[in-house]
């Protein structure tokens, strides 16, 4: 009767946060009111110009030219040159990961045809999800092309300076072409509505119970901790679910985003993501004397996810120590996963290095909730 | 009658809040069936006292068990046996009263948990306020309904924190006569009161003070036990003679009970030499019983915190 875990006492707290939830017209209105108020405030995107940004080159030929070309492009701070691809499928891939935010393609025929004048192309391709991340580096990249190429024609092709321009350059920005930042937003706000709003309400959840005292009667009852937890937890994350699915009818509608991933994948991996924000939530309230202070905690926990987690500023353009923090961060796993499910179409294969991470950050949370939930009033 | 294990029984039990005792060294045993009162001013550690019994608290040292269950180690099993009424109001307010009920019925594991809430609020008569929100209630049925909800799962202890507290006399006394009822089935309460008309209804009680058990027994044994002896004066403007007679010698404690002056001492003969100097044209006095009150409040004069 009073065993480890029980499934009576599990559906009897269950029912009662339904219950209550129903009943509590401010939370409810918290719970569908902020997807929308956040949709409209921050449909107007947070431009920035970030640096340094992973690039691979493809390169079928292997000139001065090409070099040139290359160290210019590192030398005008906007790329980082990570890898050297064999072929256009592992490039793809790996601009699909994530990875990479740009490739080069340097076309087999390069050197002799700009030799010969016959303006031969590069192609730049870049994962243009987040178009403010993007959209400086492609802009100066034909400059710094043009310009390193215009040293090194000297002598027999110092012809070369005079006339048209020696290249032209390809740009291909995969995935959101028109560089909408909307698109990149939209799915974006699905994670930070469900940051802000889930650690927020079950930041309340147990503070609520001991401000109240009615910790006090359930304490006196064989009710376990852990089924406390669960027990508030589980209705919430339908909340979860809930949300999620007003911003997407928003997204899909109102702002038009493309959803060409799998939405069944998005809402099953979705699964981690709330119970890892309550499970935050449900930490602070019992660490939080008061509501006021479950709601100051939740606070400052939403501050770093929102600003160090990729959704404010593109997460290549923060100093180093940041997006060591922003990693930490269950959002900015999430962001990852959702864009990369709706824009760019991933399957599991490619959103696991990101989902891990989240699921250790919820046994974490968890297992600091649960050890600190008092079984007494001391 | 044979000799039967006493429900709770506790062997110095303390607890302190940092450098607050907030109940020092306690001992009581309680016997089956028994209503046993807890009395003392605010703060003496009634509560802590009761919280420690039913595991929401977790005594300093001492030990004890309750309903034969260790204090310490098997608290879980003492909370399926006993109701708790807690002080403060601890069921949801936004929650109905059927509601509250089959919350708690579904945390005991109860089975029929519809024919159990129905004829629970049938017995306390909460019937038609089923579905009201327990925070719109007035507080005498509160209590009712706190009271149904700690007997659900037929509990075979209460402990009681100050039920009536706030309860106009009528719903006292429909909850003083829902106790009996339970008593006669065996059921052995603890309650703590600041009401001597409650006091007086206990079978046993004790009486606290700063933490410290200053008196325990049954009414008549605490009364012979104070030693005190009392004198009842009456008259026209009995009151004015108080703040005289507080200065005689011999004149421990003098006390209104509306239009009479309880004026109580240790010392018989002192006290009625004291007394005899009044006006006798103006005043009637004669020795009286001592009441409980009377024992109380000399209980907690000659212990004041400072001591
Ligand atoms: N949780 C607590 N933390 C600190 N001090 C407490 C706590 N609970 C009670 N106390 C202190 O313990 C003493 C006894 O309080 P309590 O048991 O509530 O007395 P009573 O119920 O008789 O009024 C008081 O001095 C009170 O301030
Ligand atoms: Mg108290």
């Amino acid at each position: 009767m009073t065993g480890f875990f029980s499934f009576h006492r599990f559906l009897a707290i269950i029912v009662k946060e339904f219950v209550q939830m129903r009943r509590d017209r401010v939370t409810f209105a918290m719970m569908i009111g902020i997807p929308i108020v956040q949709m409209v405030v921050f449909g107007y995107a947070i431009n920035s110009d970030p640096k340094h940004l992973p690039t691979a080159i493809l390169a079928a030929d292997q000139s001065v030219f090409s070099r040139t070309i290359i160290s210019a492009m590192e030398n005008s701070g906007y790329f980082k040159i990570v890898r050297t691809v064999a072929t256009e499928d592992e490039a793809s891939f790996l601009i699909e990961e994530g990875e990479i935010q740009f490739v080069l393609t340097i076309p087999e025929s390069f050197s002799r045809r700009l030799v010969r004048g016959e303006q031969p192309s590069l192609l730049l391709t870049a994962d243009a999800t987040d178009p403010s991340a993007t959209s400086n580096a492609l802009t100066a990249f034909r400059a710094v092309a043009e310009a390193a190429l215009v040293r090194d024609f000297q002598g027999p092709l110092a012809h070369l300076k005079r006339g048209p321009p020696p290249l032209s350059v390809i740009l291909h920005p995969s995935y959101n072409p028109e560089a909408i930042t909307q698109y990149n937003i939209v799915p974006g706000l699905m994670g930070v509505v469900l940051t802000m709003t889930l650690v927020i309400i079950t930041g309340l959840a147990i503070t609520r119970e001991r401000e109240r005292g009615t910790m006090e009667n359930l304490l006196s009852t064989p009710v376990k901790p852990f089924e406390v937890m669960l027990g508030k937890i589980i209705p919430y994350i339908l909340v979860g679910y809930v949300q999620m699915g007003v911003i997407m009818l928003a997204g899909r509608f109102l702002f038009k985003v493309p959803m060409i991933g799998n939405l069944w994948l998005l809402l099953a991996v979705s699964f981690l993501f709330i119970a890892a924000n309550l499970g935050v939530g449900l930490t602070f309230s019992t660490l939080a004397r008061n509501q006021l202070q479950a709601v100051q905690m939740a606070f400052f926990f939403f501050l770093p996810s929102i600003l160090l987690s990729g959704f404010m500023f593109p997460f290549r353009g923060m100093p180093g120590w940041a997006q060591m923090v922003g990693e930490t961060l269950p959002l900015t796993h999430f962001l990852r996963i959702v864009r990369g499910i709706l824009l760019k179409g991933n399957g599991l294969a490619q959103i696991l290095p990101n989902l891990w991470p989240i699921g250790v950050f919820l046994v974490i949370a968890l297992t600091i909730g649960l050890t600190r939930y008092r079984r007494t009033l001391d | 009658m044979t000799e039967v294990a006493p429900v709770i029984d506790v062997r110095d039990l303390t607890k302190t809040f940092g450098t607050n005792i907030a109940v020092n060294r306690l001992s009581i045993q309680v016997q089956p069936g028994e209503i046993y009162g807890f009395l003392g001013p605010n703060g003496s550690g009634k509560t802590t006292f009761i919280r420690m019994l039913c595991g929401l608290l977790r005594p300093d040292s001492g030990s004890g068990s309750c309903l034969g269950y260790d204090l310490f180690r098997e608290s879980e099993q003492i909370k399926v046996q006993t109701g708790y009424l807690a002080q403060r109001f601890s069921l949801y307010e936004d929650l109905s009263v059927r509601e509250n009920l089959q919350f708690m019925a579904r945390i005991y594991g109860l089975p029929k948990i519809r024919v159990l809430v129905d004829e629970t609020m049938e017995r306390l008569g909460l019937t038609r306020f089923a579905g009201q929100l327990a925070g719109n209630l007035s507080g005498g049925w509160k209590q009712r309904l706190a009271l149904a909800a700690c007997l659900l799962h037929k509990p075979r202890l209460l402990l009681l924190d100050e039920p009536t507290a706030g309860v106009d006399p009528k719903a006292r006394r429909d909850f003083w006569d829902e106790i009996y009822l339970l008593a006669a089935e065996g059921v052995t309460s603890l309650i703590s009161t600041h009401y001597m008309d409650e006091a007086e209804r206990c079978h046993r009680l004790a009486y606290l003070a700063y933490g410290n058990l200053l008196a325990a027994g049954t009414a008549t044994e605490v009364v012979a036990a104070s030693g005190l002896h009392t004198w009842t004066v009456t008259g026209e403007n009995v009151h004015l003679l108080s703040a005289t007679l507080k200065k005689t010698t011999g004149v421990e404690q003098v006390a209104p009970f509306g239009n009479i002056l309880h004026v109580s001492g240790h010392d018989p003969e002192a006290l009625g030499a004291a007394l005899d100097n009044l006006d006798r044209g103006k005043y009637r006095y004669e020795q009286s019983e001592v009441s409980l009150e009377d024992v109380f409040i000399s209980l907690m004069q000659n212990n004041r915190r400072d001591h």
